[in-house]
Formats: structure tokens, sequence, C-alpha cells
């Protein structure tokens, strides 16, 4: 790995609240940790993998509802805005077909009920629906991207 | 040719899968509920995804979310390790359906040998000497009296759909009958969606022998020796070894024998296991055939010197079985203990919580595969194993005093654990000698 590079890592260890990052790719690894007061093993652990896994490996939005018996998981954020995550694993998409319009985009209002996305698993489209409502300030998933339980896919602010 | 292995399972089973993926250079993906995402086993695949939340039902007995995790990782094989799904013939099937290889027997296979009461019919049409009882499932309290009169008693009732255990009743008298009959078809109604029951004549002071088999796609089938399990606390093994003490060269070959008739009676392939009762007069009994790798492979591992998970994934990758394993002469003695988060003082209470301290034991012989680790917080959603310690010498005494030495060398601090009452088993002058039987710990007095 180019010193550089180790470099920019470094950086972004020290702008941010992270304590450790790790990367693996093409066979190379590296990890680094920045020395401070480790305090709680279990925080910082938590703290390391999820930065390592948001920022590094893949962009996975959480997604909301499912055809099931899922209602869209909901949780409040820090930010002000809900969480919209997702019930299940699959595939995201954006919108109902490949040429369609999205079903939402930054800025809508959004209903409760109303088509967010779908997500795919084993063949099946899942229409997610919104549990809130309000204005769509973020979408953290791209399209066709894979999601898992319980990540994150929009922020919805009720208040907007 | 396997691309990536999907594991579907957790603890210290999908740690051990990760180990043999890695050495075989297989990439790995884990998958893991919300209660699980600092476990270990997420931490050494090559990638995870979380399927789900704490509970089983809606996580790692979720086949949808299982089969999605590997769509979406481009996984196309999965392991399923031991328990949860890796003996359910609808999982396998929906595998197959998805193009994805289950590394295990068929889903034809897992459902003969899964009812037990079909597979004890099999074995006896196949010349598999089966403990005597009930030809097929009981239907009425006329039934079971009159196999029992047959049989002669004490007479044990148990769940077709049941095992590993669980499910069962044992009737001394007659006039113990009629409840039994009616208590043990609604617990196995409750526990296994199936009242349906068989019965066996209860073989008392029996010795727990299992037999380790693994076969190819072929239709090659090796025996790798026995293992003795009869140190069971409530039908749950506590202790393994490998060879039994009560097994000598010729008996050996008998069962082995016996055991790939079995085998090959339903078709097997990859790993699994036989399972037979042993009787103070050394007649060896069918008891039932576990379609999965086993928590107990590891003693297998030592005294046959063969990685039993590599192994396994090899021959779903369609190579031949090692033609070394038609012959060979088992090595030393293994012992395994299976460490609880459980309360031996406290009549084995589960003990949940955070391990504050942890140090693994080491040296010759000496092995621990766990998934625990100092700050490790245990869930507890899932079964109380810790990890299993395992030793191997060049005999018998040699692998106690390893395993002795072993768990005085182990520290697990913050919750309790059945350490304890190992190393008071391990004292006695009865398991010293080698004198086992299922009942060892009835009568065993502890504290």
């Amino acid at each position: 790995m180019r010193a550089s590079k180790i470099l920019e890592l470094v950086k972004i260890l020290e702008a941010h609240n992270i304590s450790e990052i790790e990367i693996s790719r093409w066979g190379q690894k590296i990890r680094i940790t920045k020395n401070e007061n480790r305090g709680d093993i279990a925080g910082t652990t938590v703290t390391a993998t999820e930065a390592v896994r948001k920022s590094i490996q893949h962009q996975f939005v959480e997604v909301a509802g499912i055809a099931e018996d899922h209602t869209a998981v909901a949780d409040e954020n820090k930010d002000g805005g809900v969480e919209i995550k997702s019930p299940i694993v699959g595939t995201f998409y954006l919108a109902p077909a490949p040429d369609a319009e999205p079903y939402v985009n930054i800025g809508d209002h959004i209903s409760i009920g109303q088509p967010l996305c779908i997500i795919e698993a084993m063949k099946i489209m899942n229409v997610i629906e919104s549990e809130v409502a309000g204005k769509l300030l973020k979408m953290l998933v791209d399209n066709a991207q894979p999601v898992e339980y319980n990540q994150t896919l929009f922020i919805i602010d009720p208040a907007g | 040719m396997i691309k990536k292995i999907l594991i579907a399972n957790r603890g210290e089973i999908a740690l051990r899968i990760i180990r043999a993926c890695k050495e075989l250079g297989i990439p790995t993906v884990a998958v893991y509920s919300s209660a699980d995402s600092l476990s270990l086993h997420v931490r050494f695949a090559d990638e995870a995804v979380c399927i789900g939340p704490a509970n089983s039902q809606n996580s790692y007995l979720k086949q949808s979310q299982i089969i999605s995790a590997a769509e979406v990782t481009n996984a196309d094989a999965i392991h399923p390790g031991y328990g949860f799904l890796a003996e359910n013939p609808d999982f396998v099937q929906m595998c197959e359906d998805n193009e994805i290889l289950f590394i295990g027997p068929s889903p034809d296979v897992i459902k003969r040998m899964g009812d037990k009461a079909e597979a004890r019919a099999t074995m006896m049409k196949a010349g598999v000497p089966v403990i005597p009882g009930s030809e097929d499932v009981i239907h009425s309290v006329k039934d079971v009296k009159k196999v029992a009169e047959h049989i002669g008693y004490p007479v044990i009732l148990k769940a077709v759909a049941g095992g590993g255990g669980r499910g069962m009743r044992i009737v001394r008298e007659p006039d113990q009958l009629q409840d039994a009959f009616s208590t043990a078809r609604e617990e196995a109604r409750t526990a296994f969606g199936n009242p349906a029951l068989y019965m066996e004549r209860l073989i008392e002071q029996a010795r727990h022998i299992e037999v380790q088999i693994i076969g190819d796609n072929y239709g090659n089938i090796a025996c790798l020796g026995e293992r003795e399990c009869s140190i069971q606390r409530r039908h749950q093994k506590l202790i393994e070894e490998s060879p039994s003490p009560a097994v000598n060269e010729n008996l050996r070959e008998k069962l082995g024998k016996i055991a790939i008739k079995a085998a090959k009676a339903v078709g097997y392939s990859s790993a699994g296991t036989v399972e037979f009762l042993m009787d103070k007069n050394r007649n060896i009994y069918f008891m039932e055939m576990n379609t999965r790798i086993q928590v107990e492979h590891t003693v297998t591992e030592m005294v046959v010197g063969l990685d039993l998970l590599k192994e396994q994934i090899n021959l779903a990758n369609e190579h031949h079985l090692p033609k070394w394993l038609k012959k060979f002469k088992l090595r030393g003695h293994s012992i395994e203990c299976r460490i609880n988060a459980e309360d031996p003082y406290k009549n084995f209470r589960p003990s949940p919580g955070k391990i504050v301290a942890f140090h693994a034991p080491g040296g010759p012989g000496t092995r621990m595969d766990t998934h625990v680790y100092a700050g490790y917080e245990i869930p507890s959603n899932y079964d109380s194993l810790l990890g299993k310690l395992i030793t191997h010498g060049s005999d018998r005494a040699e692998a106690i005093a390893r395993m002795e030495r072993a768990l005085e060398e182990t520290i697990i601090e913050g919750v309790s654990t059945t350490i304890p009452f190992h190393k008071a088993i391990l004292k006695d002058p009865s398991f010293r000698s080698g004198d086992l039987h299922i009942d060892f710990l009835e009568d065993f007095k502890f504290q």
C-alpha cells in the first residue's frame, strides 16, 4: 500500500470519531489503531466494525417493510430524522422497473403507507412502504445494491 | 468448484467452518442476528450479512433470509454446521432449488434418517441390529401395552420427530403406560409439531457408542472410529472421548462394518454419525443416525489425524474419498469437555453475561474450539456452549492428565462455567477406570 494512502487513512482516523480502521483487499490487509484510552472494549469494537463496513466496503442501505409480516422499521436518528431500516436481506431498487421513475426523491413529502423502494429477495419483489410521514432527507443506498437486515435505507424528517 | 461458502450458523461451529474454508482458500460469508454483531465468526469471515433479530426463528432459522444472503453475496455453497437448519430437508431442497450446494447429504437421506421410526425400520430391513421395540409408530395405549409385553419392561417412549435426547419418557410398570403415553404425545406435539411416538426396550446402564462415517458422492464410505459419549446430563453430552475404553479391536471392526452397512443402506454421503447403545454384554444396537457434522467431531479428528470439516468440503467438491481412510489405525486417545455458561452449583442455571477475563490453555495435545473472548457479551438467546476443550494423549491416562491440567489453566471470568463440574468428573475413580454408562451422572455426587 502506498505511503500516501496510509497517510490518508490516518487522517480519516484523526478527523473522525473512529479508533481503528482495518482494510482487506486483494490479499493485502492493513489495520490502523488510534492510540487512546480504549475504555469499553465492546464499544471500541463496534465503532471500528461499523466505520470500516460503512465507509469502505459496501454501500448498504436500510430497507423498510416487506411484503410479508414486516412493517418498516423506523428508528430515531440523532440528526432528528427517523431511520427507515431494512427488515430483510436482498437487493435494493429505487424504482418499480428498470426504466421507470424512482418511487421517491430527496425532498419529497412522504405519507404513511407510501411505497419507498423495492427489495428483491429470492425473485420476489417486496415493496417497502413508509411507516412515518415527513420529508425525505436522505437516501443511503444506491440502486441495485445489496442490503442486509436493519440496514438504514432512508432518513425521513417527521417535522418536515 | 465451490467458489464461496456461506456458513448458516453461529458460535464455535461457525468459526470452525470458517477456519477450514480459510485453509482451503475458499472465501466465506457469515450470517448473523442483531444479537451476534460482535461475534467472532462475523469478524473472521470475509463478508458478513445481518439476517434478522435476536430470536433464532427470525434469523438463523429463517430459510428465506439465509438464501437471500447467499444470493446477494454470490455464495454458491452453504455449510449448515449442526443444529438450526442442518437436518432440515426443506432447507436442503430450497438450496437445491436456488442452485446453491448444500454441504451435507441429500434431502431424501436427511428426511429418512430424521424420522426416527422410519430410520429404525430402514435399519431393520438392512439387517442392522436395532434396539428391540415397536416396528413403527405406536398409535394407541393398546399398541404400547402389546409391544411392552413382547419386549419386556422397562420401556422408553420416544418422539419420531425428536432426537438429540429430547422428547422421551421411561415406563417401568404397566400402570404408568396410559399417563406416559398421553404426556409424551403432548410434549412431542409441542416440541416438534408431531405427536407420533415409537418405543424401545430401555437398556439399563447402556453405553452410548457412536461411529463417525464419511462418504463421497460415488458411494464410497469410510468409518473413522468410534466415540464414547456416555457422560450426559439430561441426555445432553458433556464429555466425549475416542476411542471408547469399552471397545477392543474386534468390536471396533464389527461396529465399523455395521455403521458402513447402515450408511450404504440409505446411500449416504458427506459426514455423519451412527449412534448405538451397547449393553452390559457388549451387544450393540442401532439407536439413531445424525446426518450432520457433530459437536464432538473434534476427538475423532485428533485420533485419526484428519480435518473433518475440510474433508466434508472437499467431498462436496466432488473429490473421492482419500484411499488411506479405508485402512488406518487410531492414534492415541482424545477427550473433549463441553464448557457451558451454566452454574453447576446452582443446578446448572444458565449464566449469560459479559466475559471479563479469558485465557485459553495451550501446550502439547491441547486444543480449544471457542468463539468467546475477553469483553464478549454472551447473548441469552442461544445455547450455552462457551467452547470445547479437547486434549489428546498417547493413551487415555495421558489424555485425562492433559485435560485436568488444561482445565486448571483455563480462565473464564465474569460468568459461571461448568469447568468445576468437569474437574470433579475427571477425578472420579469410575470415570478414570473407564467404567461409564449413560446414567453415570445420575449417580454422580457433585459438591
